[in-house]
């Protein structure tokens, strides 16, 4: 199955590990996702004023990428376009609904990029989780080769994949969809409160202990509550959980650093995929310790 | 104005006919062409005010017949320099224009101005300090991250370059596709000034073309020996020759000169 496929911009530099680790269990799972020939920035922060269409210009351009892909027989019709990155998902996804909901203001950017086809609005935005889903769980747990054999990892949404209502990927208060990738790994699932809290978002360039606090916060509960790894699929989630653990453990020395997967890196540790998938340079948070521990990694793994 | 006969288009031109109207059309008549000898006239307004002026003079040498004389905002007058940045809107059109001067032809009823300079950001770096990572680009060029890909550089740029595309690279610290997508930039910064969100895109460009030269692509064996040749004093005696001739000899050297093989 082809799908076209939007990385986003941190996919391509400080989180490279979430897309090596995404396109090798697609692979796997025998999706080809296939990166947009051109894309540009998603717009990042989906614009809630009324009238400030120029920021819908970036989103609504990748859309008519998606087209192309289908024109250029690059995808057969299949006008749904994959994102990894939480951040990339909400901006495509809710702008993409704000022109279809908005004719007037879909003409306007329209007539704008007068030099791209007309966006026509028949993109559908989805998350690389909901494609797992719709391939189904049964699947994926046929996949597992290296069951992580009771692991206690504790998902985190964040805000991007969950809020507002009509983008959410799942119940924006009881979501469950990462509960259950994590279980058909054979992994043990910690429910944590704070899952679905913010995690500071940009307000970390600005304020490195407001993040690292709220940081603190949901480490924290989900390891009172027995989490041995954090499960999530935000590049800036990922920094504020991993790399913040710097100034947590500044300020709280009985702290214990917990690492901080994406989704994707702990798929292709349960399908035992090459290990060259993983790219753990990338976090901060070593797992290696914890996962050689397990005895999940550093055995023979067959690709 | 021609009268119709002339382009009446169901007259076939030879080869030789069409070829003397370009050379027509190419030749200089700023100097040593008498007015009265000009067959096509149009009015343009330079900084709001008209002139007439031979129809087949580039916006320049336009100017130059009005009587402007230009000790900024000019230099090769073939293109490729990126001096002669310019902005114009034709009567009754919406949509302002950028070109180079030396390149855009005058058309009737063109209101024209040049951009002598563009106050761009250009902070000074040393490329051995940093590290090959697109934070470089960041650090000195926070502004990149206000891109909306409204696309306005790729349109105003006079060399047709996707200039978005690169900035889109620069972002993603994409260093080749950034490198290869801005390598025919002149830098006229005309991309900057329309710039909404003040991105100075041709500096950033050179930035990135500095990294990659410098961290991603092979050394040139010929350059290598070349340098070699150089700091070993192989042309210091022809160089010491060359800068005691005088003009006309230096001129006919040049004309004579012999091209070496590729």
């Amino acid at each position: 199955m082809k799908v076209s496929y939007y990385p986003g911009c941190t996919l391509k530099t400080k989180a490279r590990n979430f897309e090596t680790s995404a396109l090798a269990v697609a692979e796997k799972l025998g999706i080809e996702l296939i990166e947009l020939s051109r894309w540009n920035c998603c717009g990042t922060v989906f614009s809630l004023t009324d009238d400030d269409l120029i920021h819908h210009v970036a989103p609504i351009r990748n859309l008519i990428r998606v087209q192309e892909m289908n024109k250029n027989g690059l995808v057969e019709n299949d006008h749904r376009l994959v994102t990894l990155c939480s951040m990339c998902y909400n901006t495509l996804k809710r702008a993409n609904i704000r022109v279809k909901e908005k004719p007037d203001d879909l003409k306007k950017i329209n007539d704008f990029m007068y030099l791209e086809e007309d966006y026509k609005g028949n993109v559908e935005v989805i998350h690389f989780l909901e494609l797992i889903k719709d391939i189904g769980f049964e699947k994926i747990k046929e996949n597992v080769t290296n069951p992580f054999k009771g692991l206690k990892i504790a998902p985190y949404y964040g805000c991007m994949l969950l809020r507002p209502k009509e983008v959410g990927i799942d119940d924006p208060e009881e979501p469950v969809i990462q509960e259950e990738l994590i279980f058909a790994l054979g992994a043990e699932v910690i429910d944590n409160p704070y899952k679905k809290v913010c995690c500071g978002s940009y307000q970390t360039i600005r304020d490195k202990q407001v993040v690292s606090n709220l940081a603190y916060d949901i480490l924290t509960h989900a390891q009172n509550a027995g989490a041995e790894a954090i499960s999530l699929s935000c590049p800036l989630c990922a920094f504020n959980l991993d790399s913040r653990q710097k100034e947590i453990k500044e300020k709280h020395s009985d702290f214990t650093r917990i690492p901080v997967f994406y989704f994707t890196q702990l798929m292709a540790i349960g399908f035992g995929l090459n290990e060259d998938y993983y790219g753990f340079d990338l976090n901060y948070v070593n797992p290696e310790p914890l996962l050689k521990e397990k005895n999940l990694i550093g055995r023979n793994n067959a690709k | 104005m021609p009268n119709k006969e002339e382009t009446s288009s169901d007259k076939k031109l030879d080869s030789k006919e069409i070829m003397d109207r370009i050379a027509e059309a190419s030749r200089q008549v700023v100097s040593g062409v008498e007015d009265e000898e000009v067959e096509n006239w149009v009015t343009i307004y330079i900084m709001g005010r008209a002139y007439e002026v031979p129809a087949d003079l580039t916006i320049l040498t336009a100017m130059e017949y009005a009587g402007y004389k230009f000790v900024r905002g000019v230099g090769c007058r073939q293109g490729f320099c990126g001096a002669c940045s310019t902005v114009y809107r034709k009567k009754g059109e919406y949509k302002l224009q950028t070109g180079m001067a030396c390149q855009t032809r005058v058309e009737d009823e063109m209101y024209l101005v040049q951009i002598p300079f563009v106050p761009a950001e250009k902070p000074s770096y040393d490329l051995t300090e940093h590290e090959y990572d697109v934070n470089v680009l960041f650090e000195y060029y926070p502004e990149l991250a206000r891109c909306v890909s409204c696309n306005t550089c790729t349109k105003a740029c006079p060399q047709d370059l996707e200039v978005m595309d690169y900035v889109q690279a620069a972002i993603k610290g994409d260093f080749k596709g950034l490198a290869e997508e801005s390598f025919d930039c002149i830098q006229c910064g005309l991309c900057a000034i329309r710039c909404p969100s003040e991105i100075v895109q041709y500096n950033i460009a050179q930035l990135g073309r500095r990294l990659y030269g410098r961290y991603d692509s092979p050394e040139p064996e010929h350059l290598k020996k070349r340098l070699e040749e150089i700091e070993e004093g192989k042309f210091d005696k022809e160089m010491k020759e060359i800068t005691k001739l005088s003009r006309e000899e230096l001129e006919r050297m040049y004309a004579e000169r012999k091209r070496e093989e590729d």
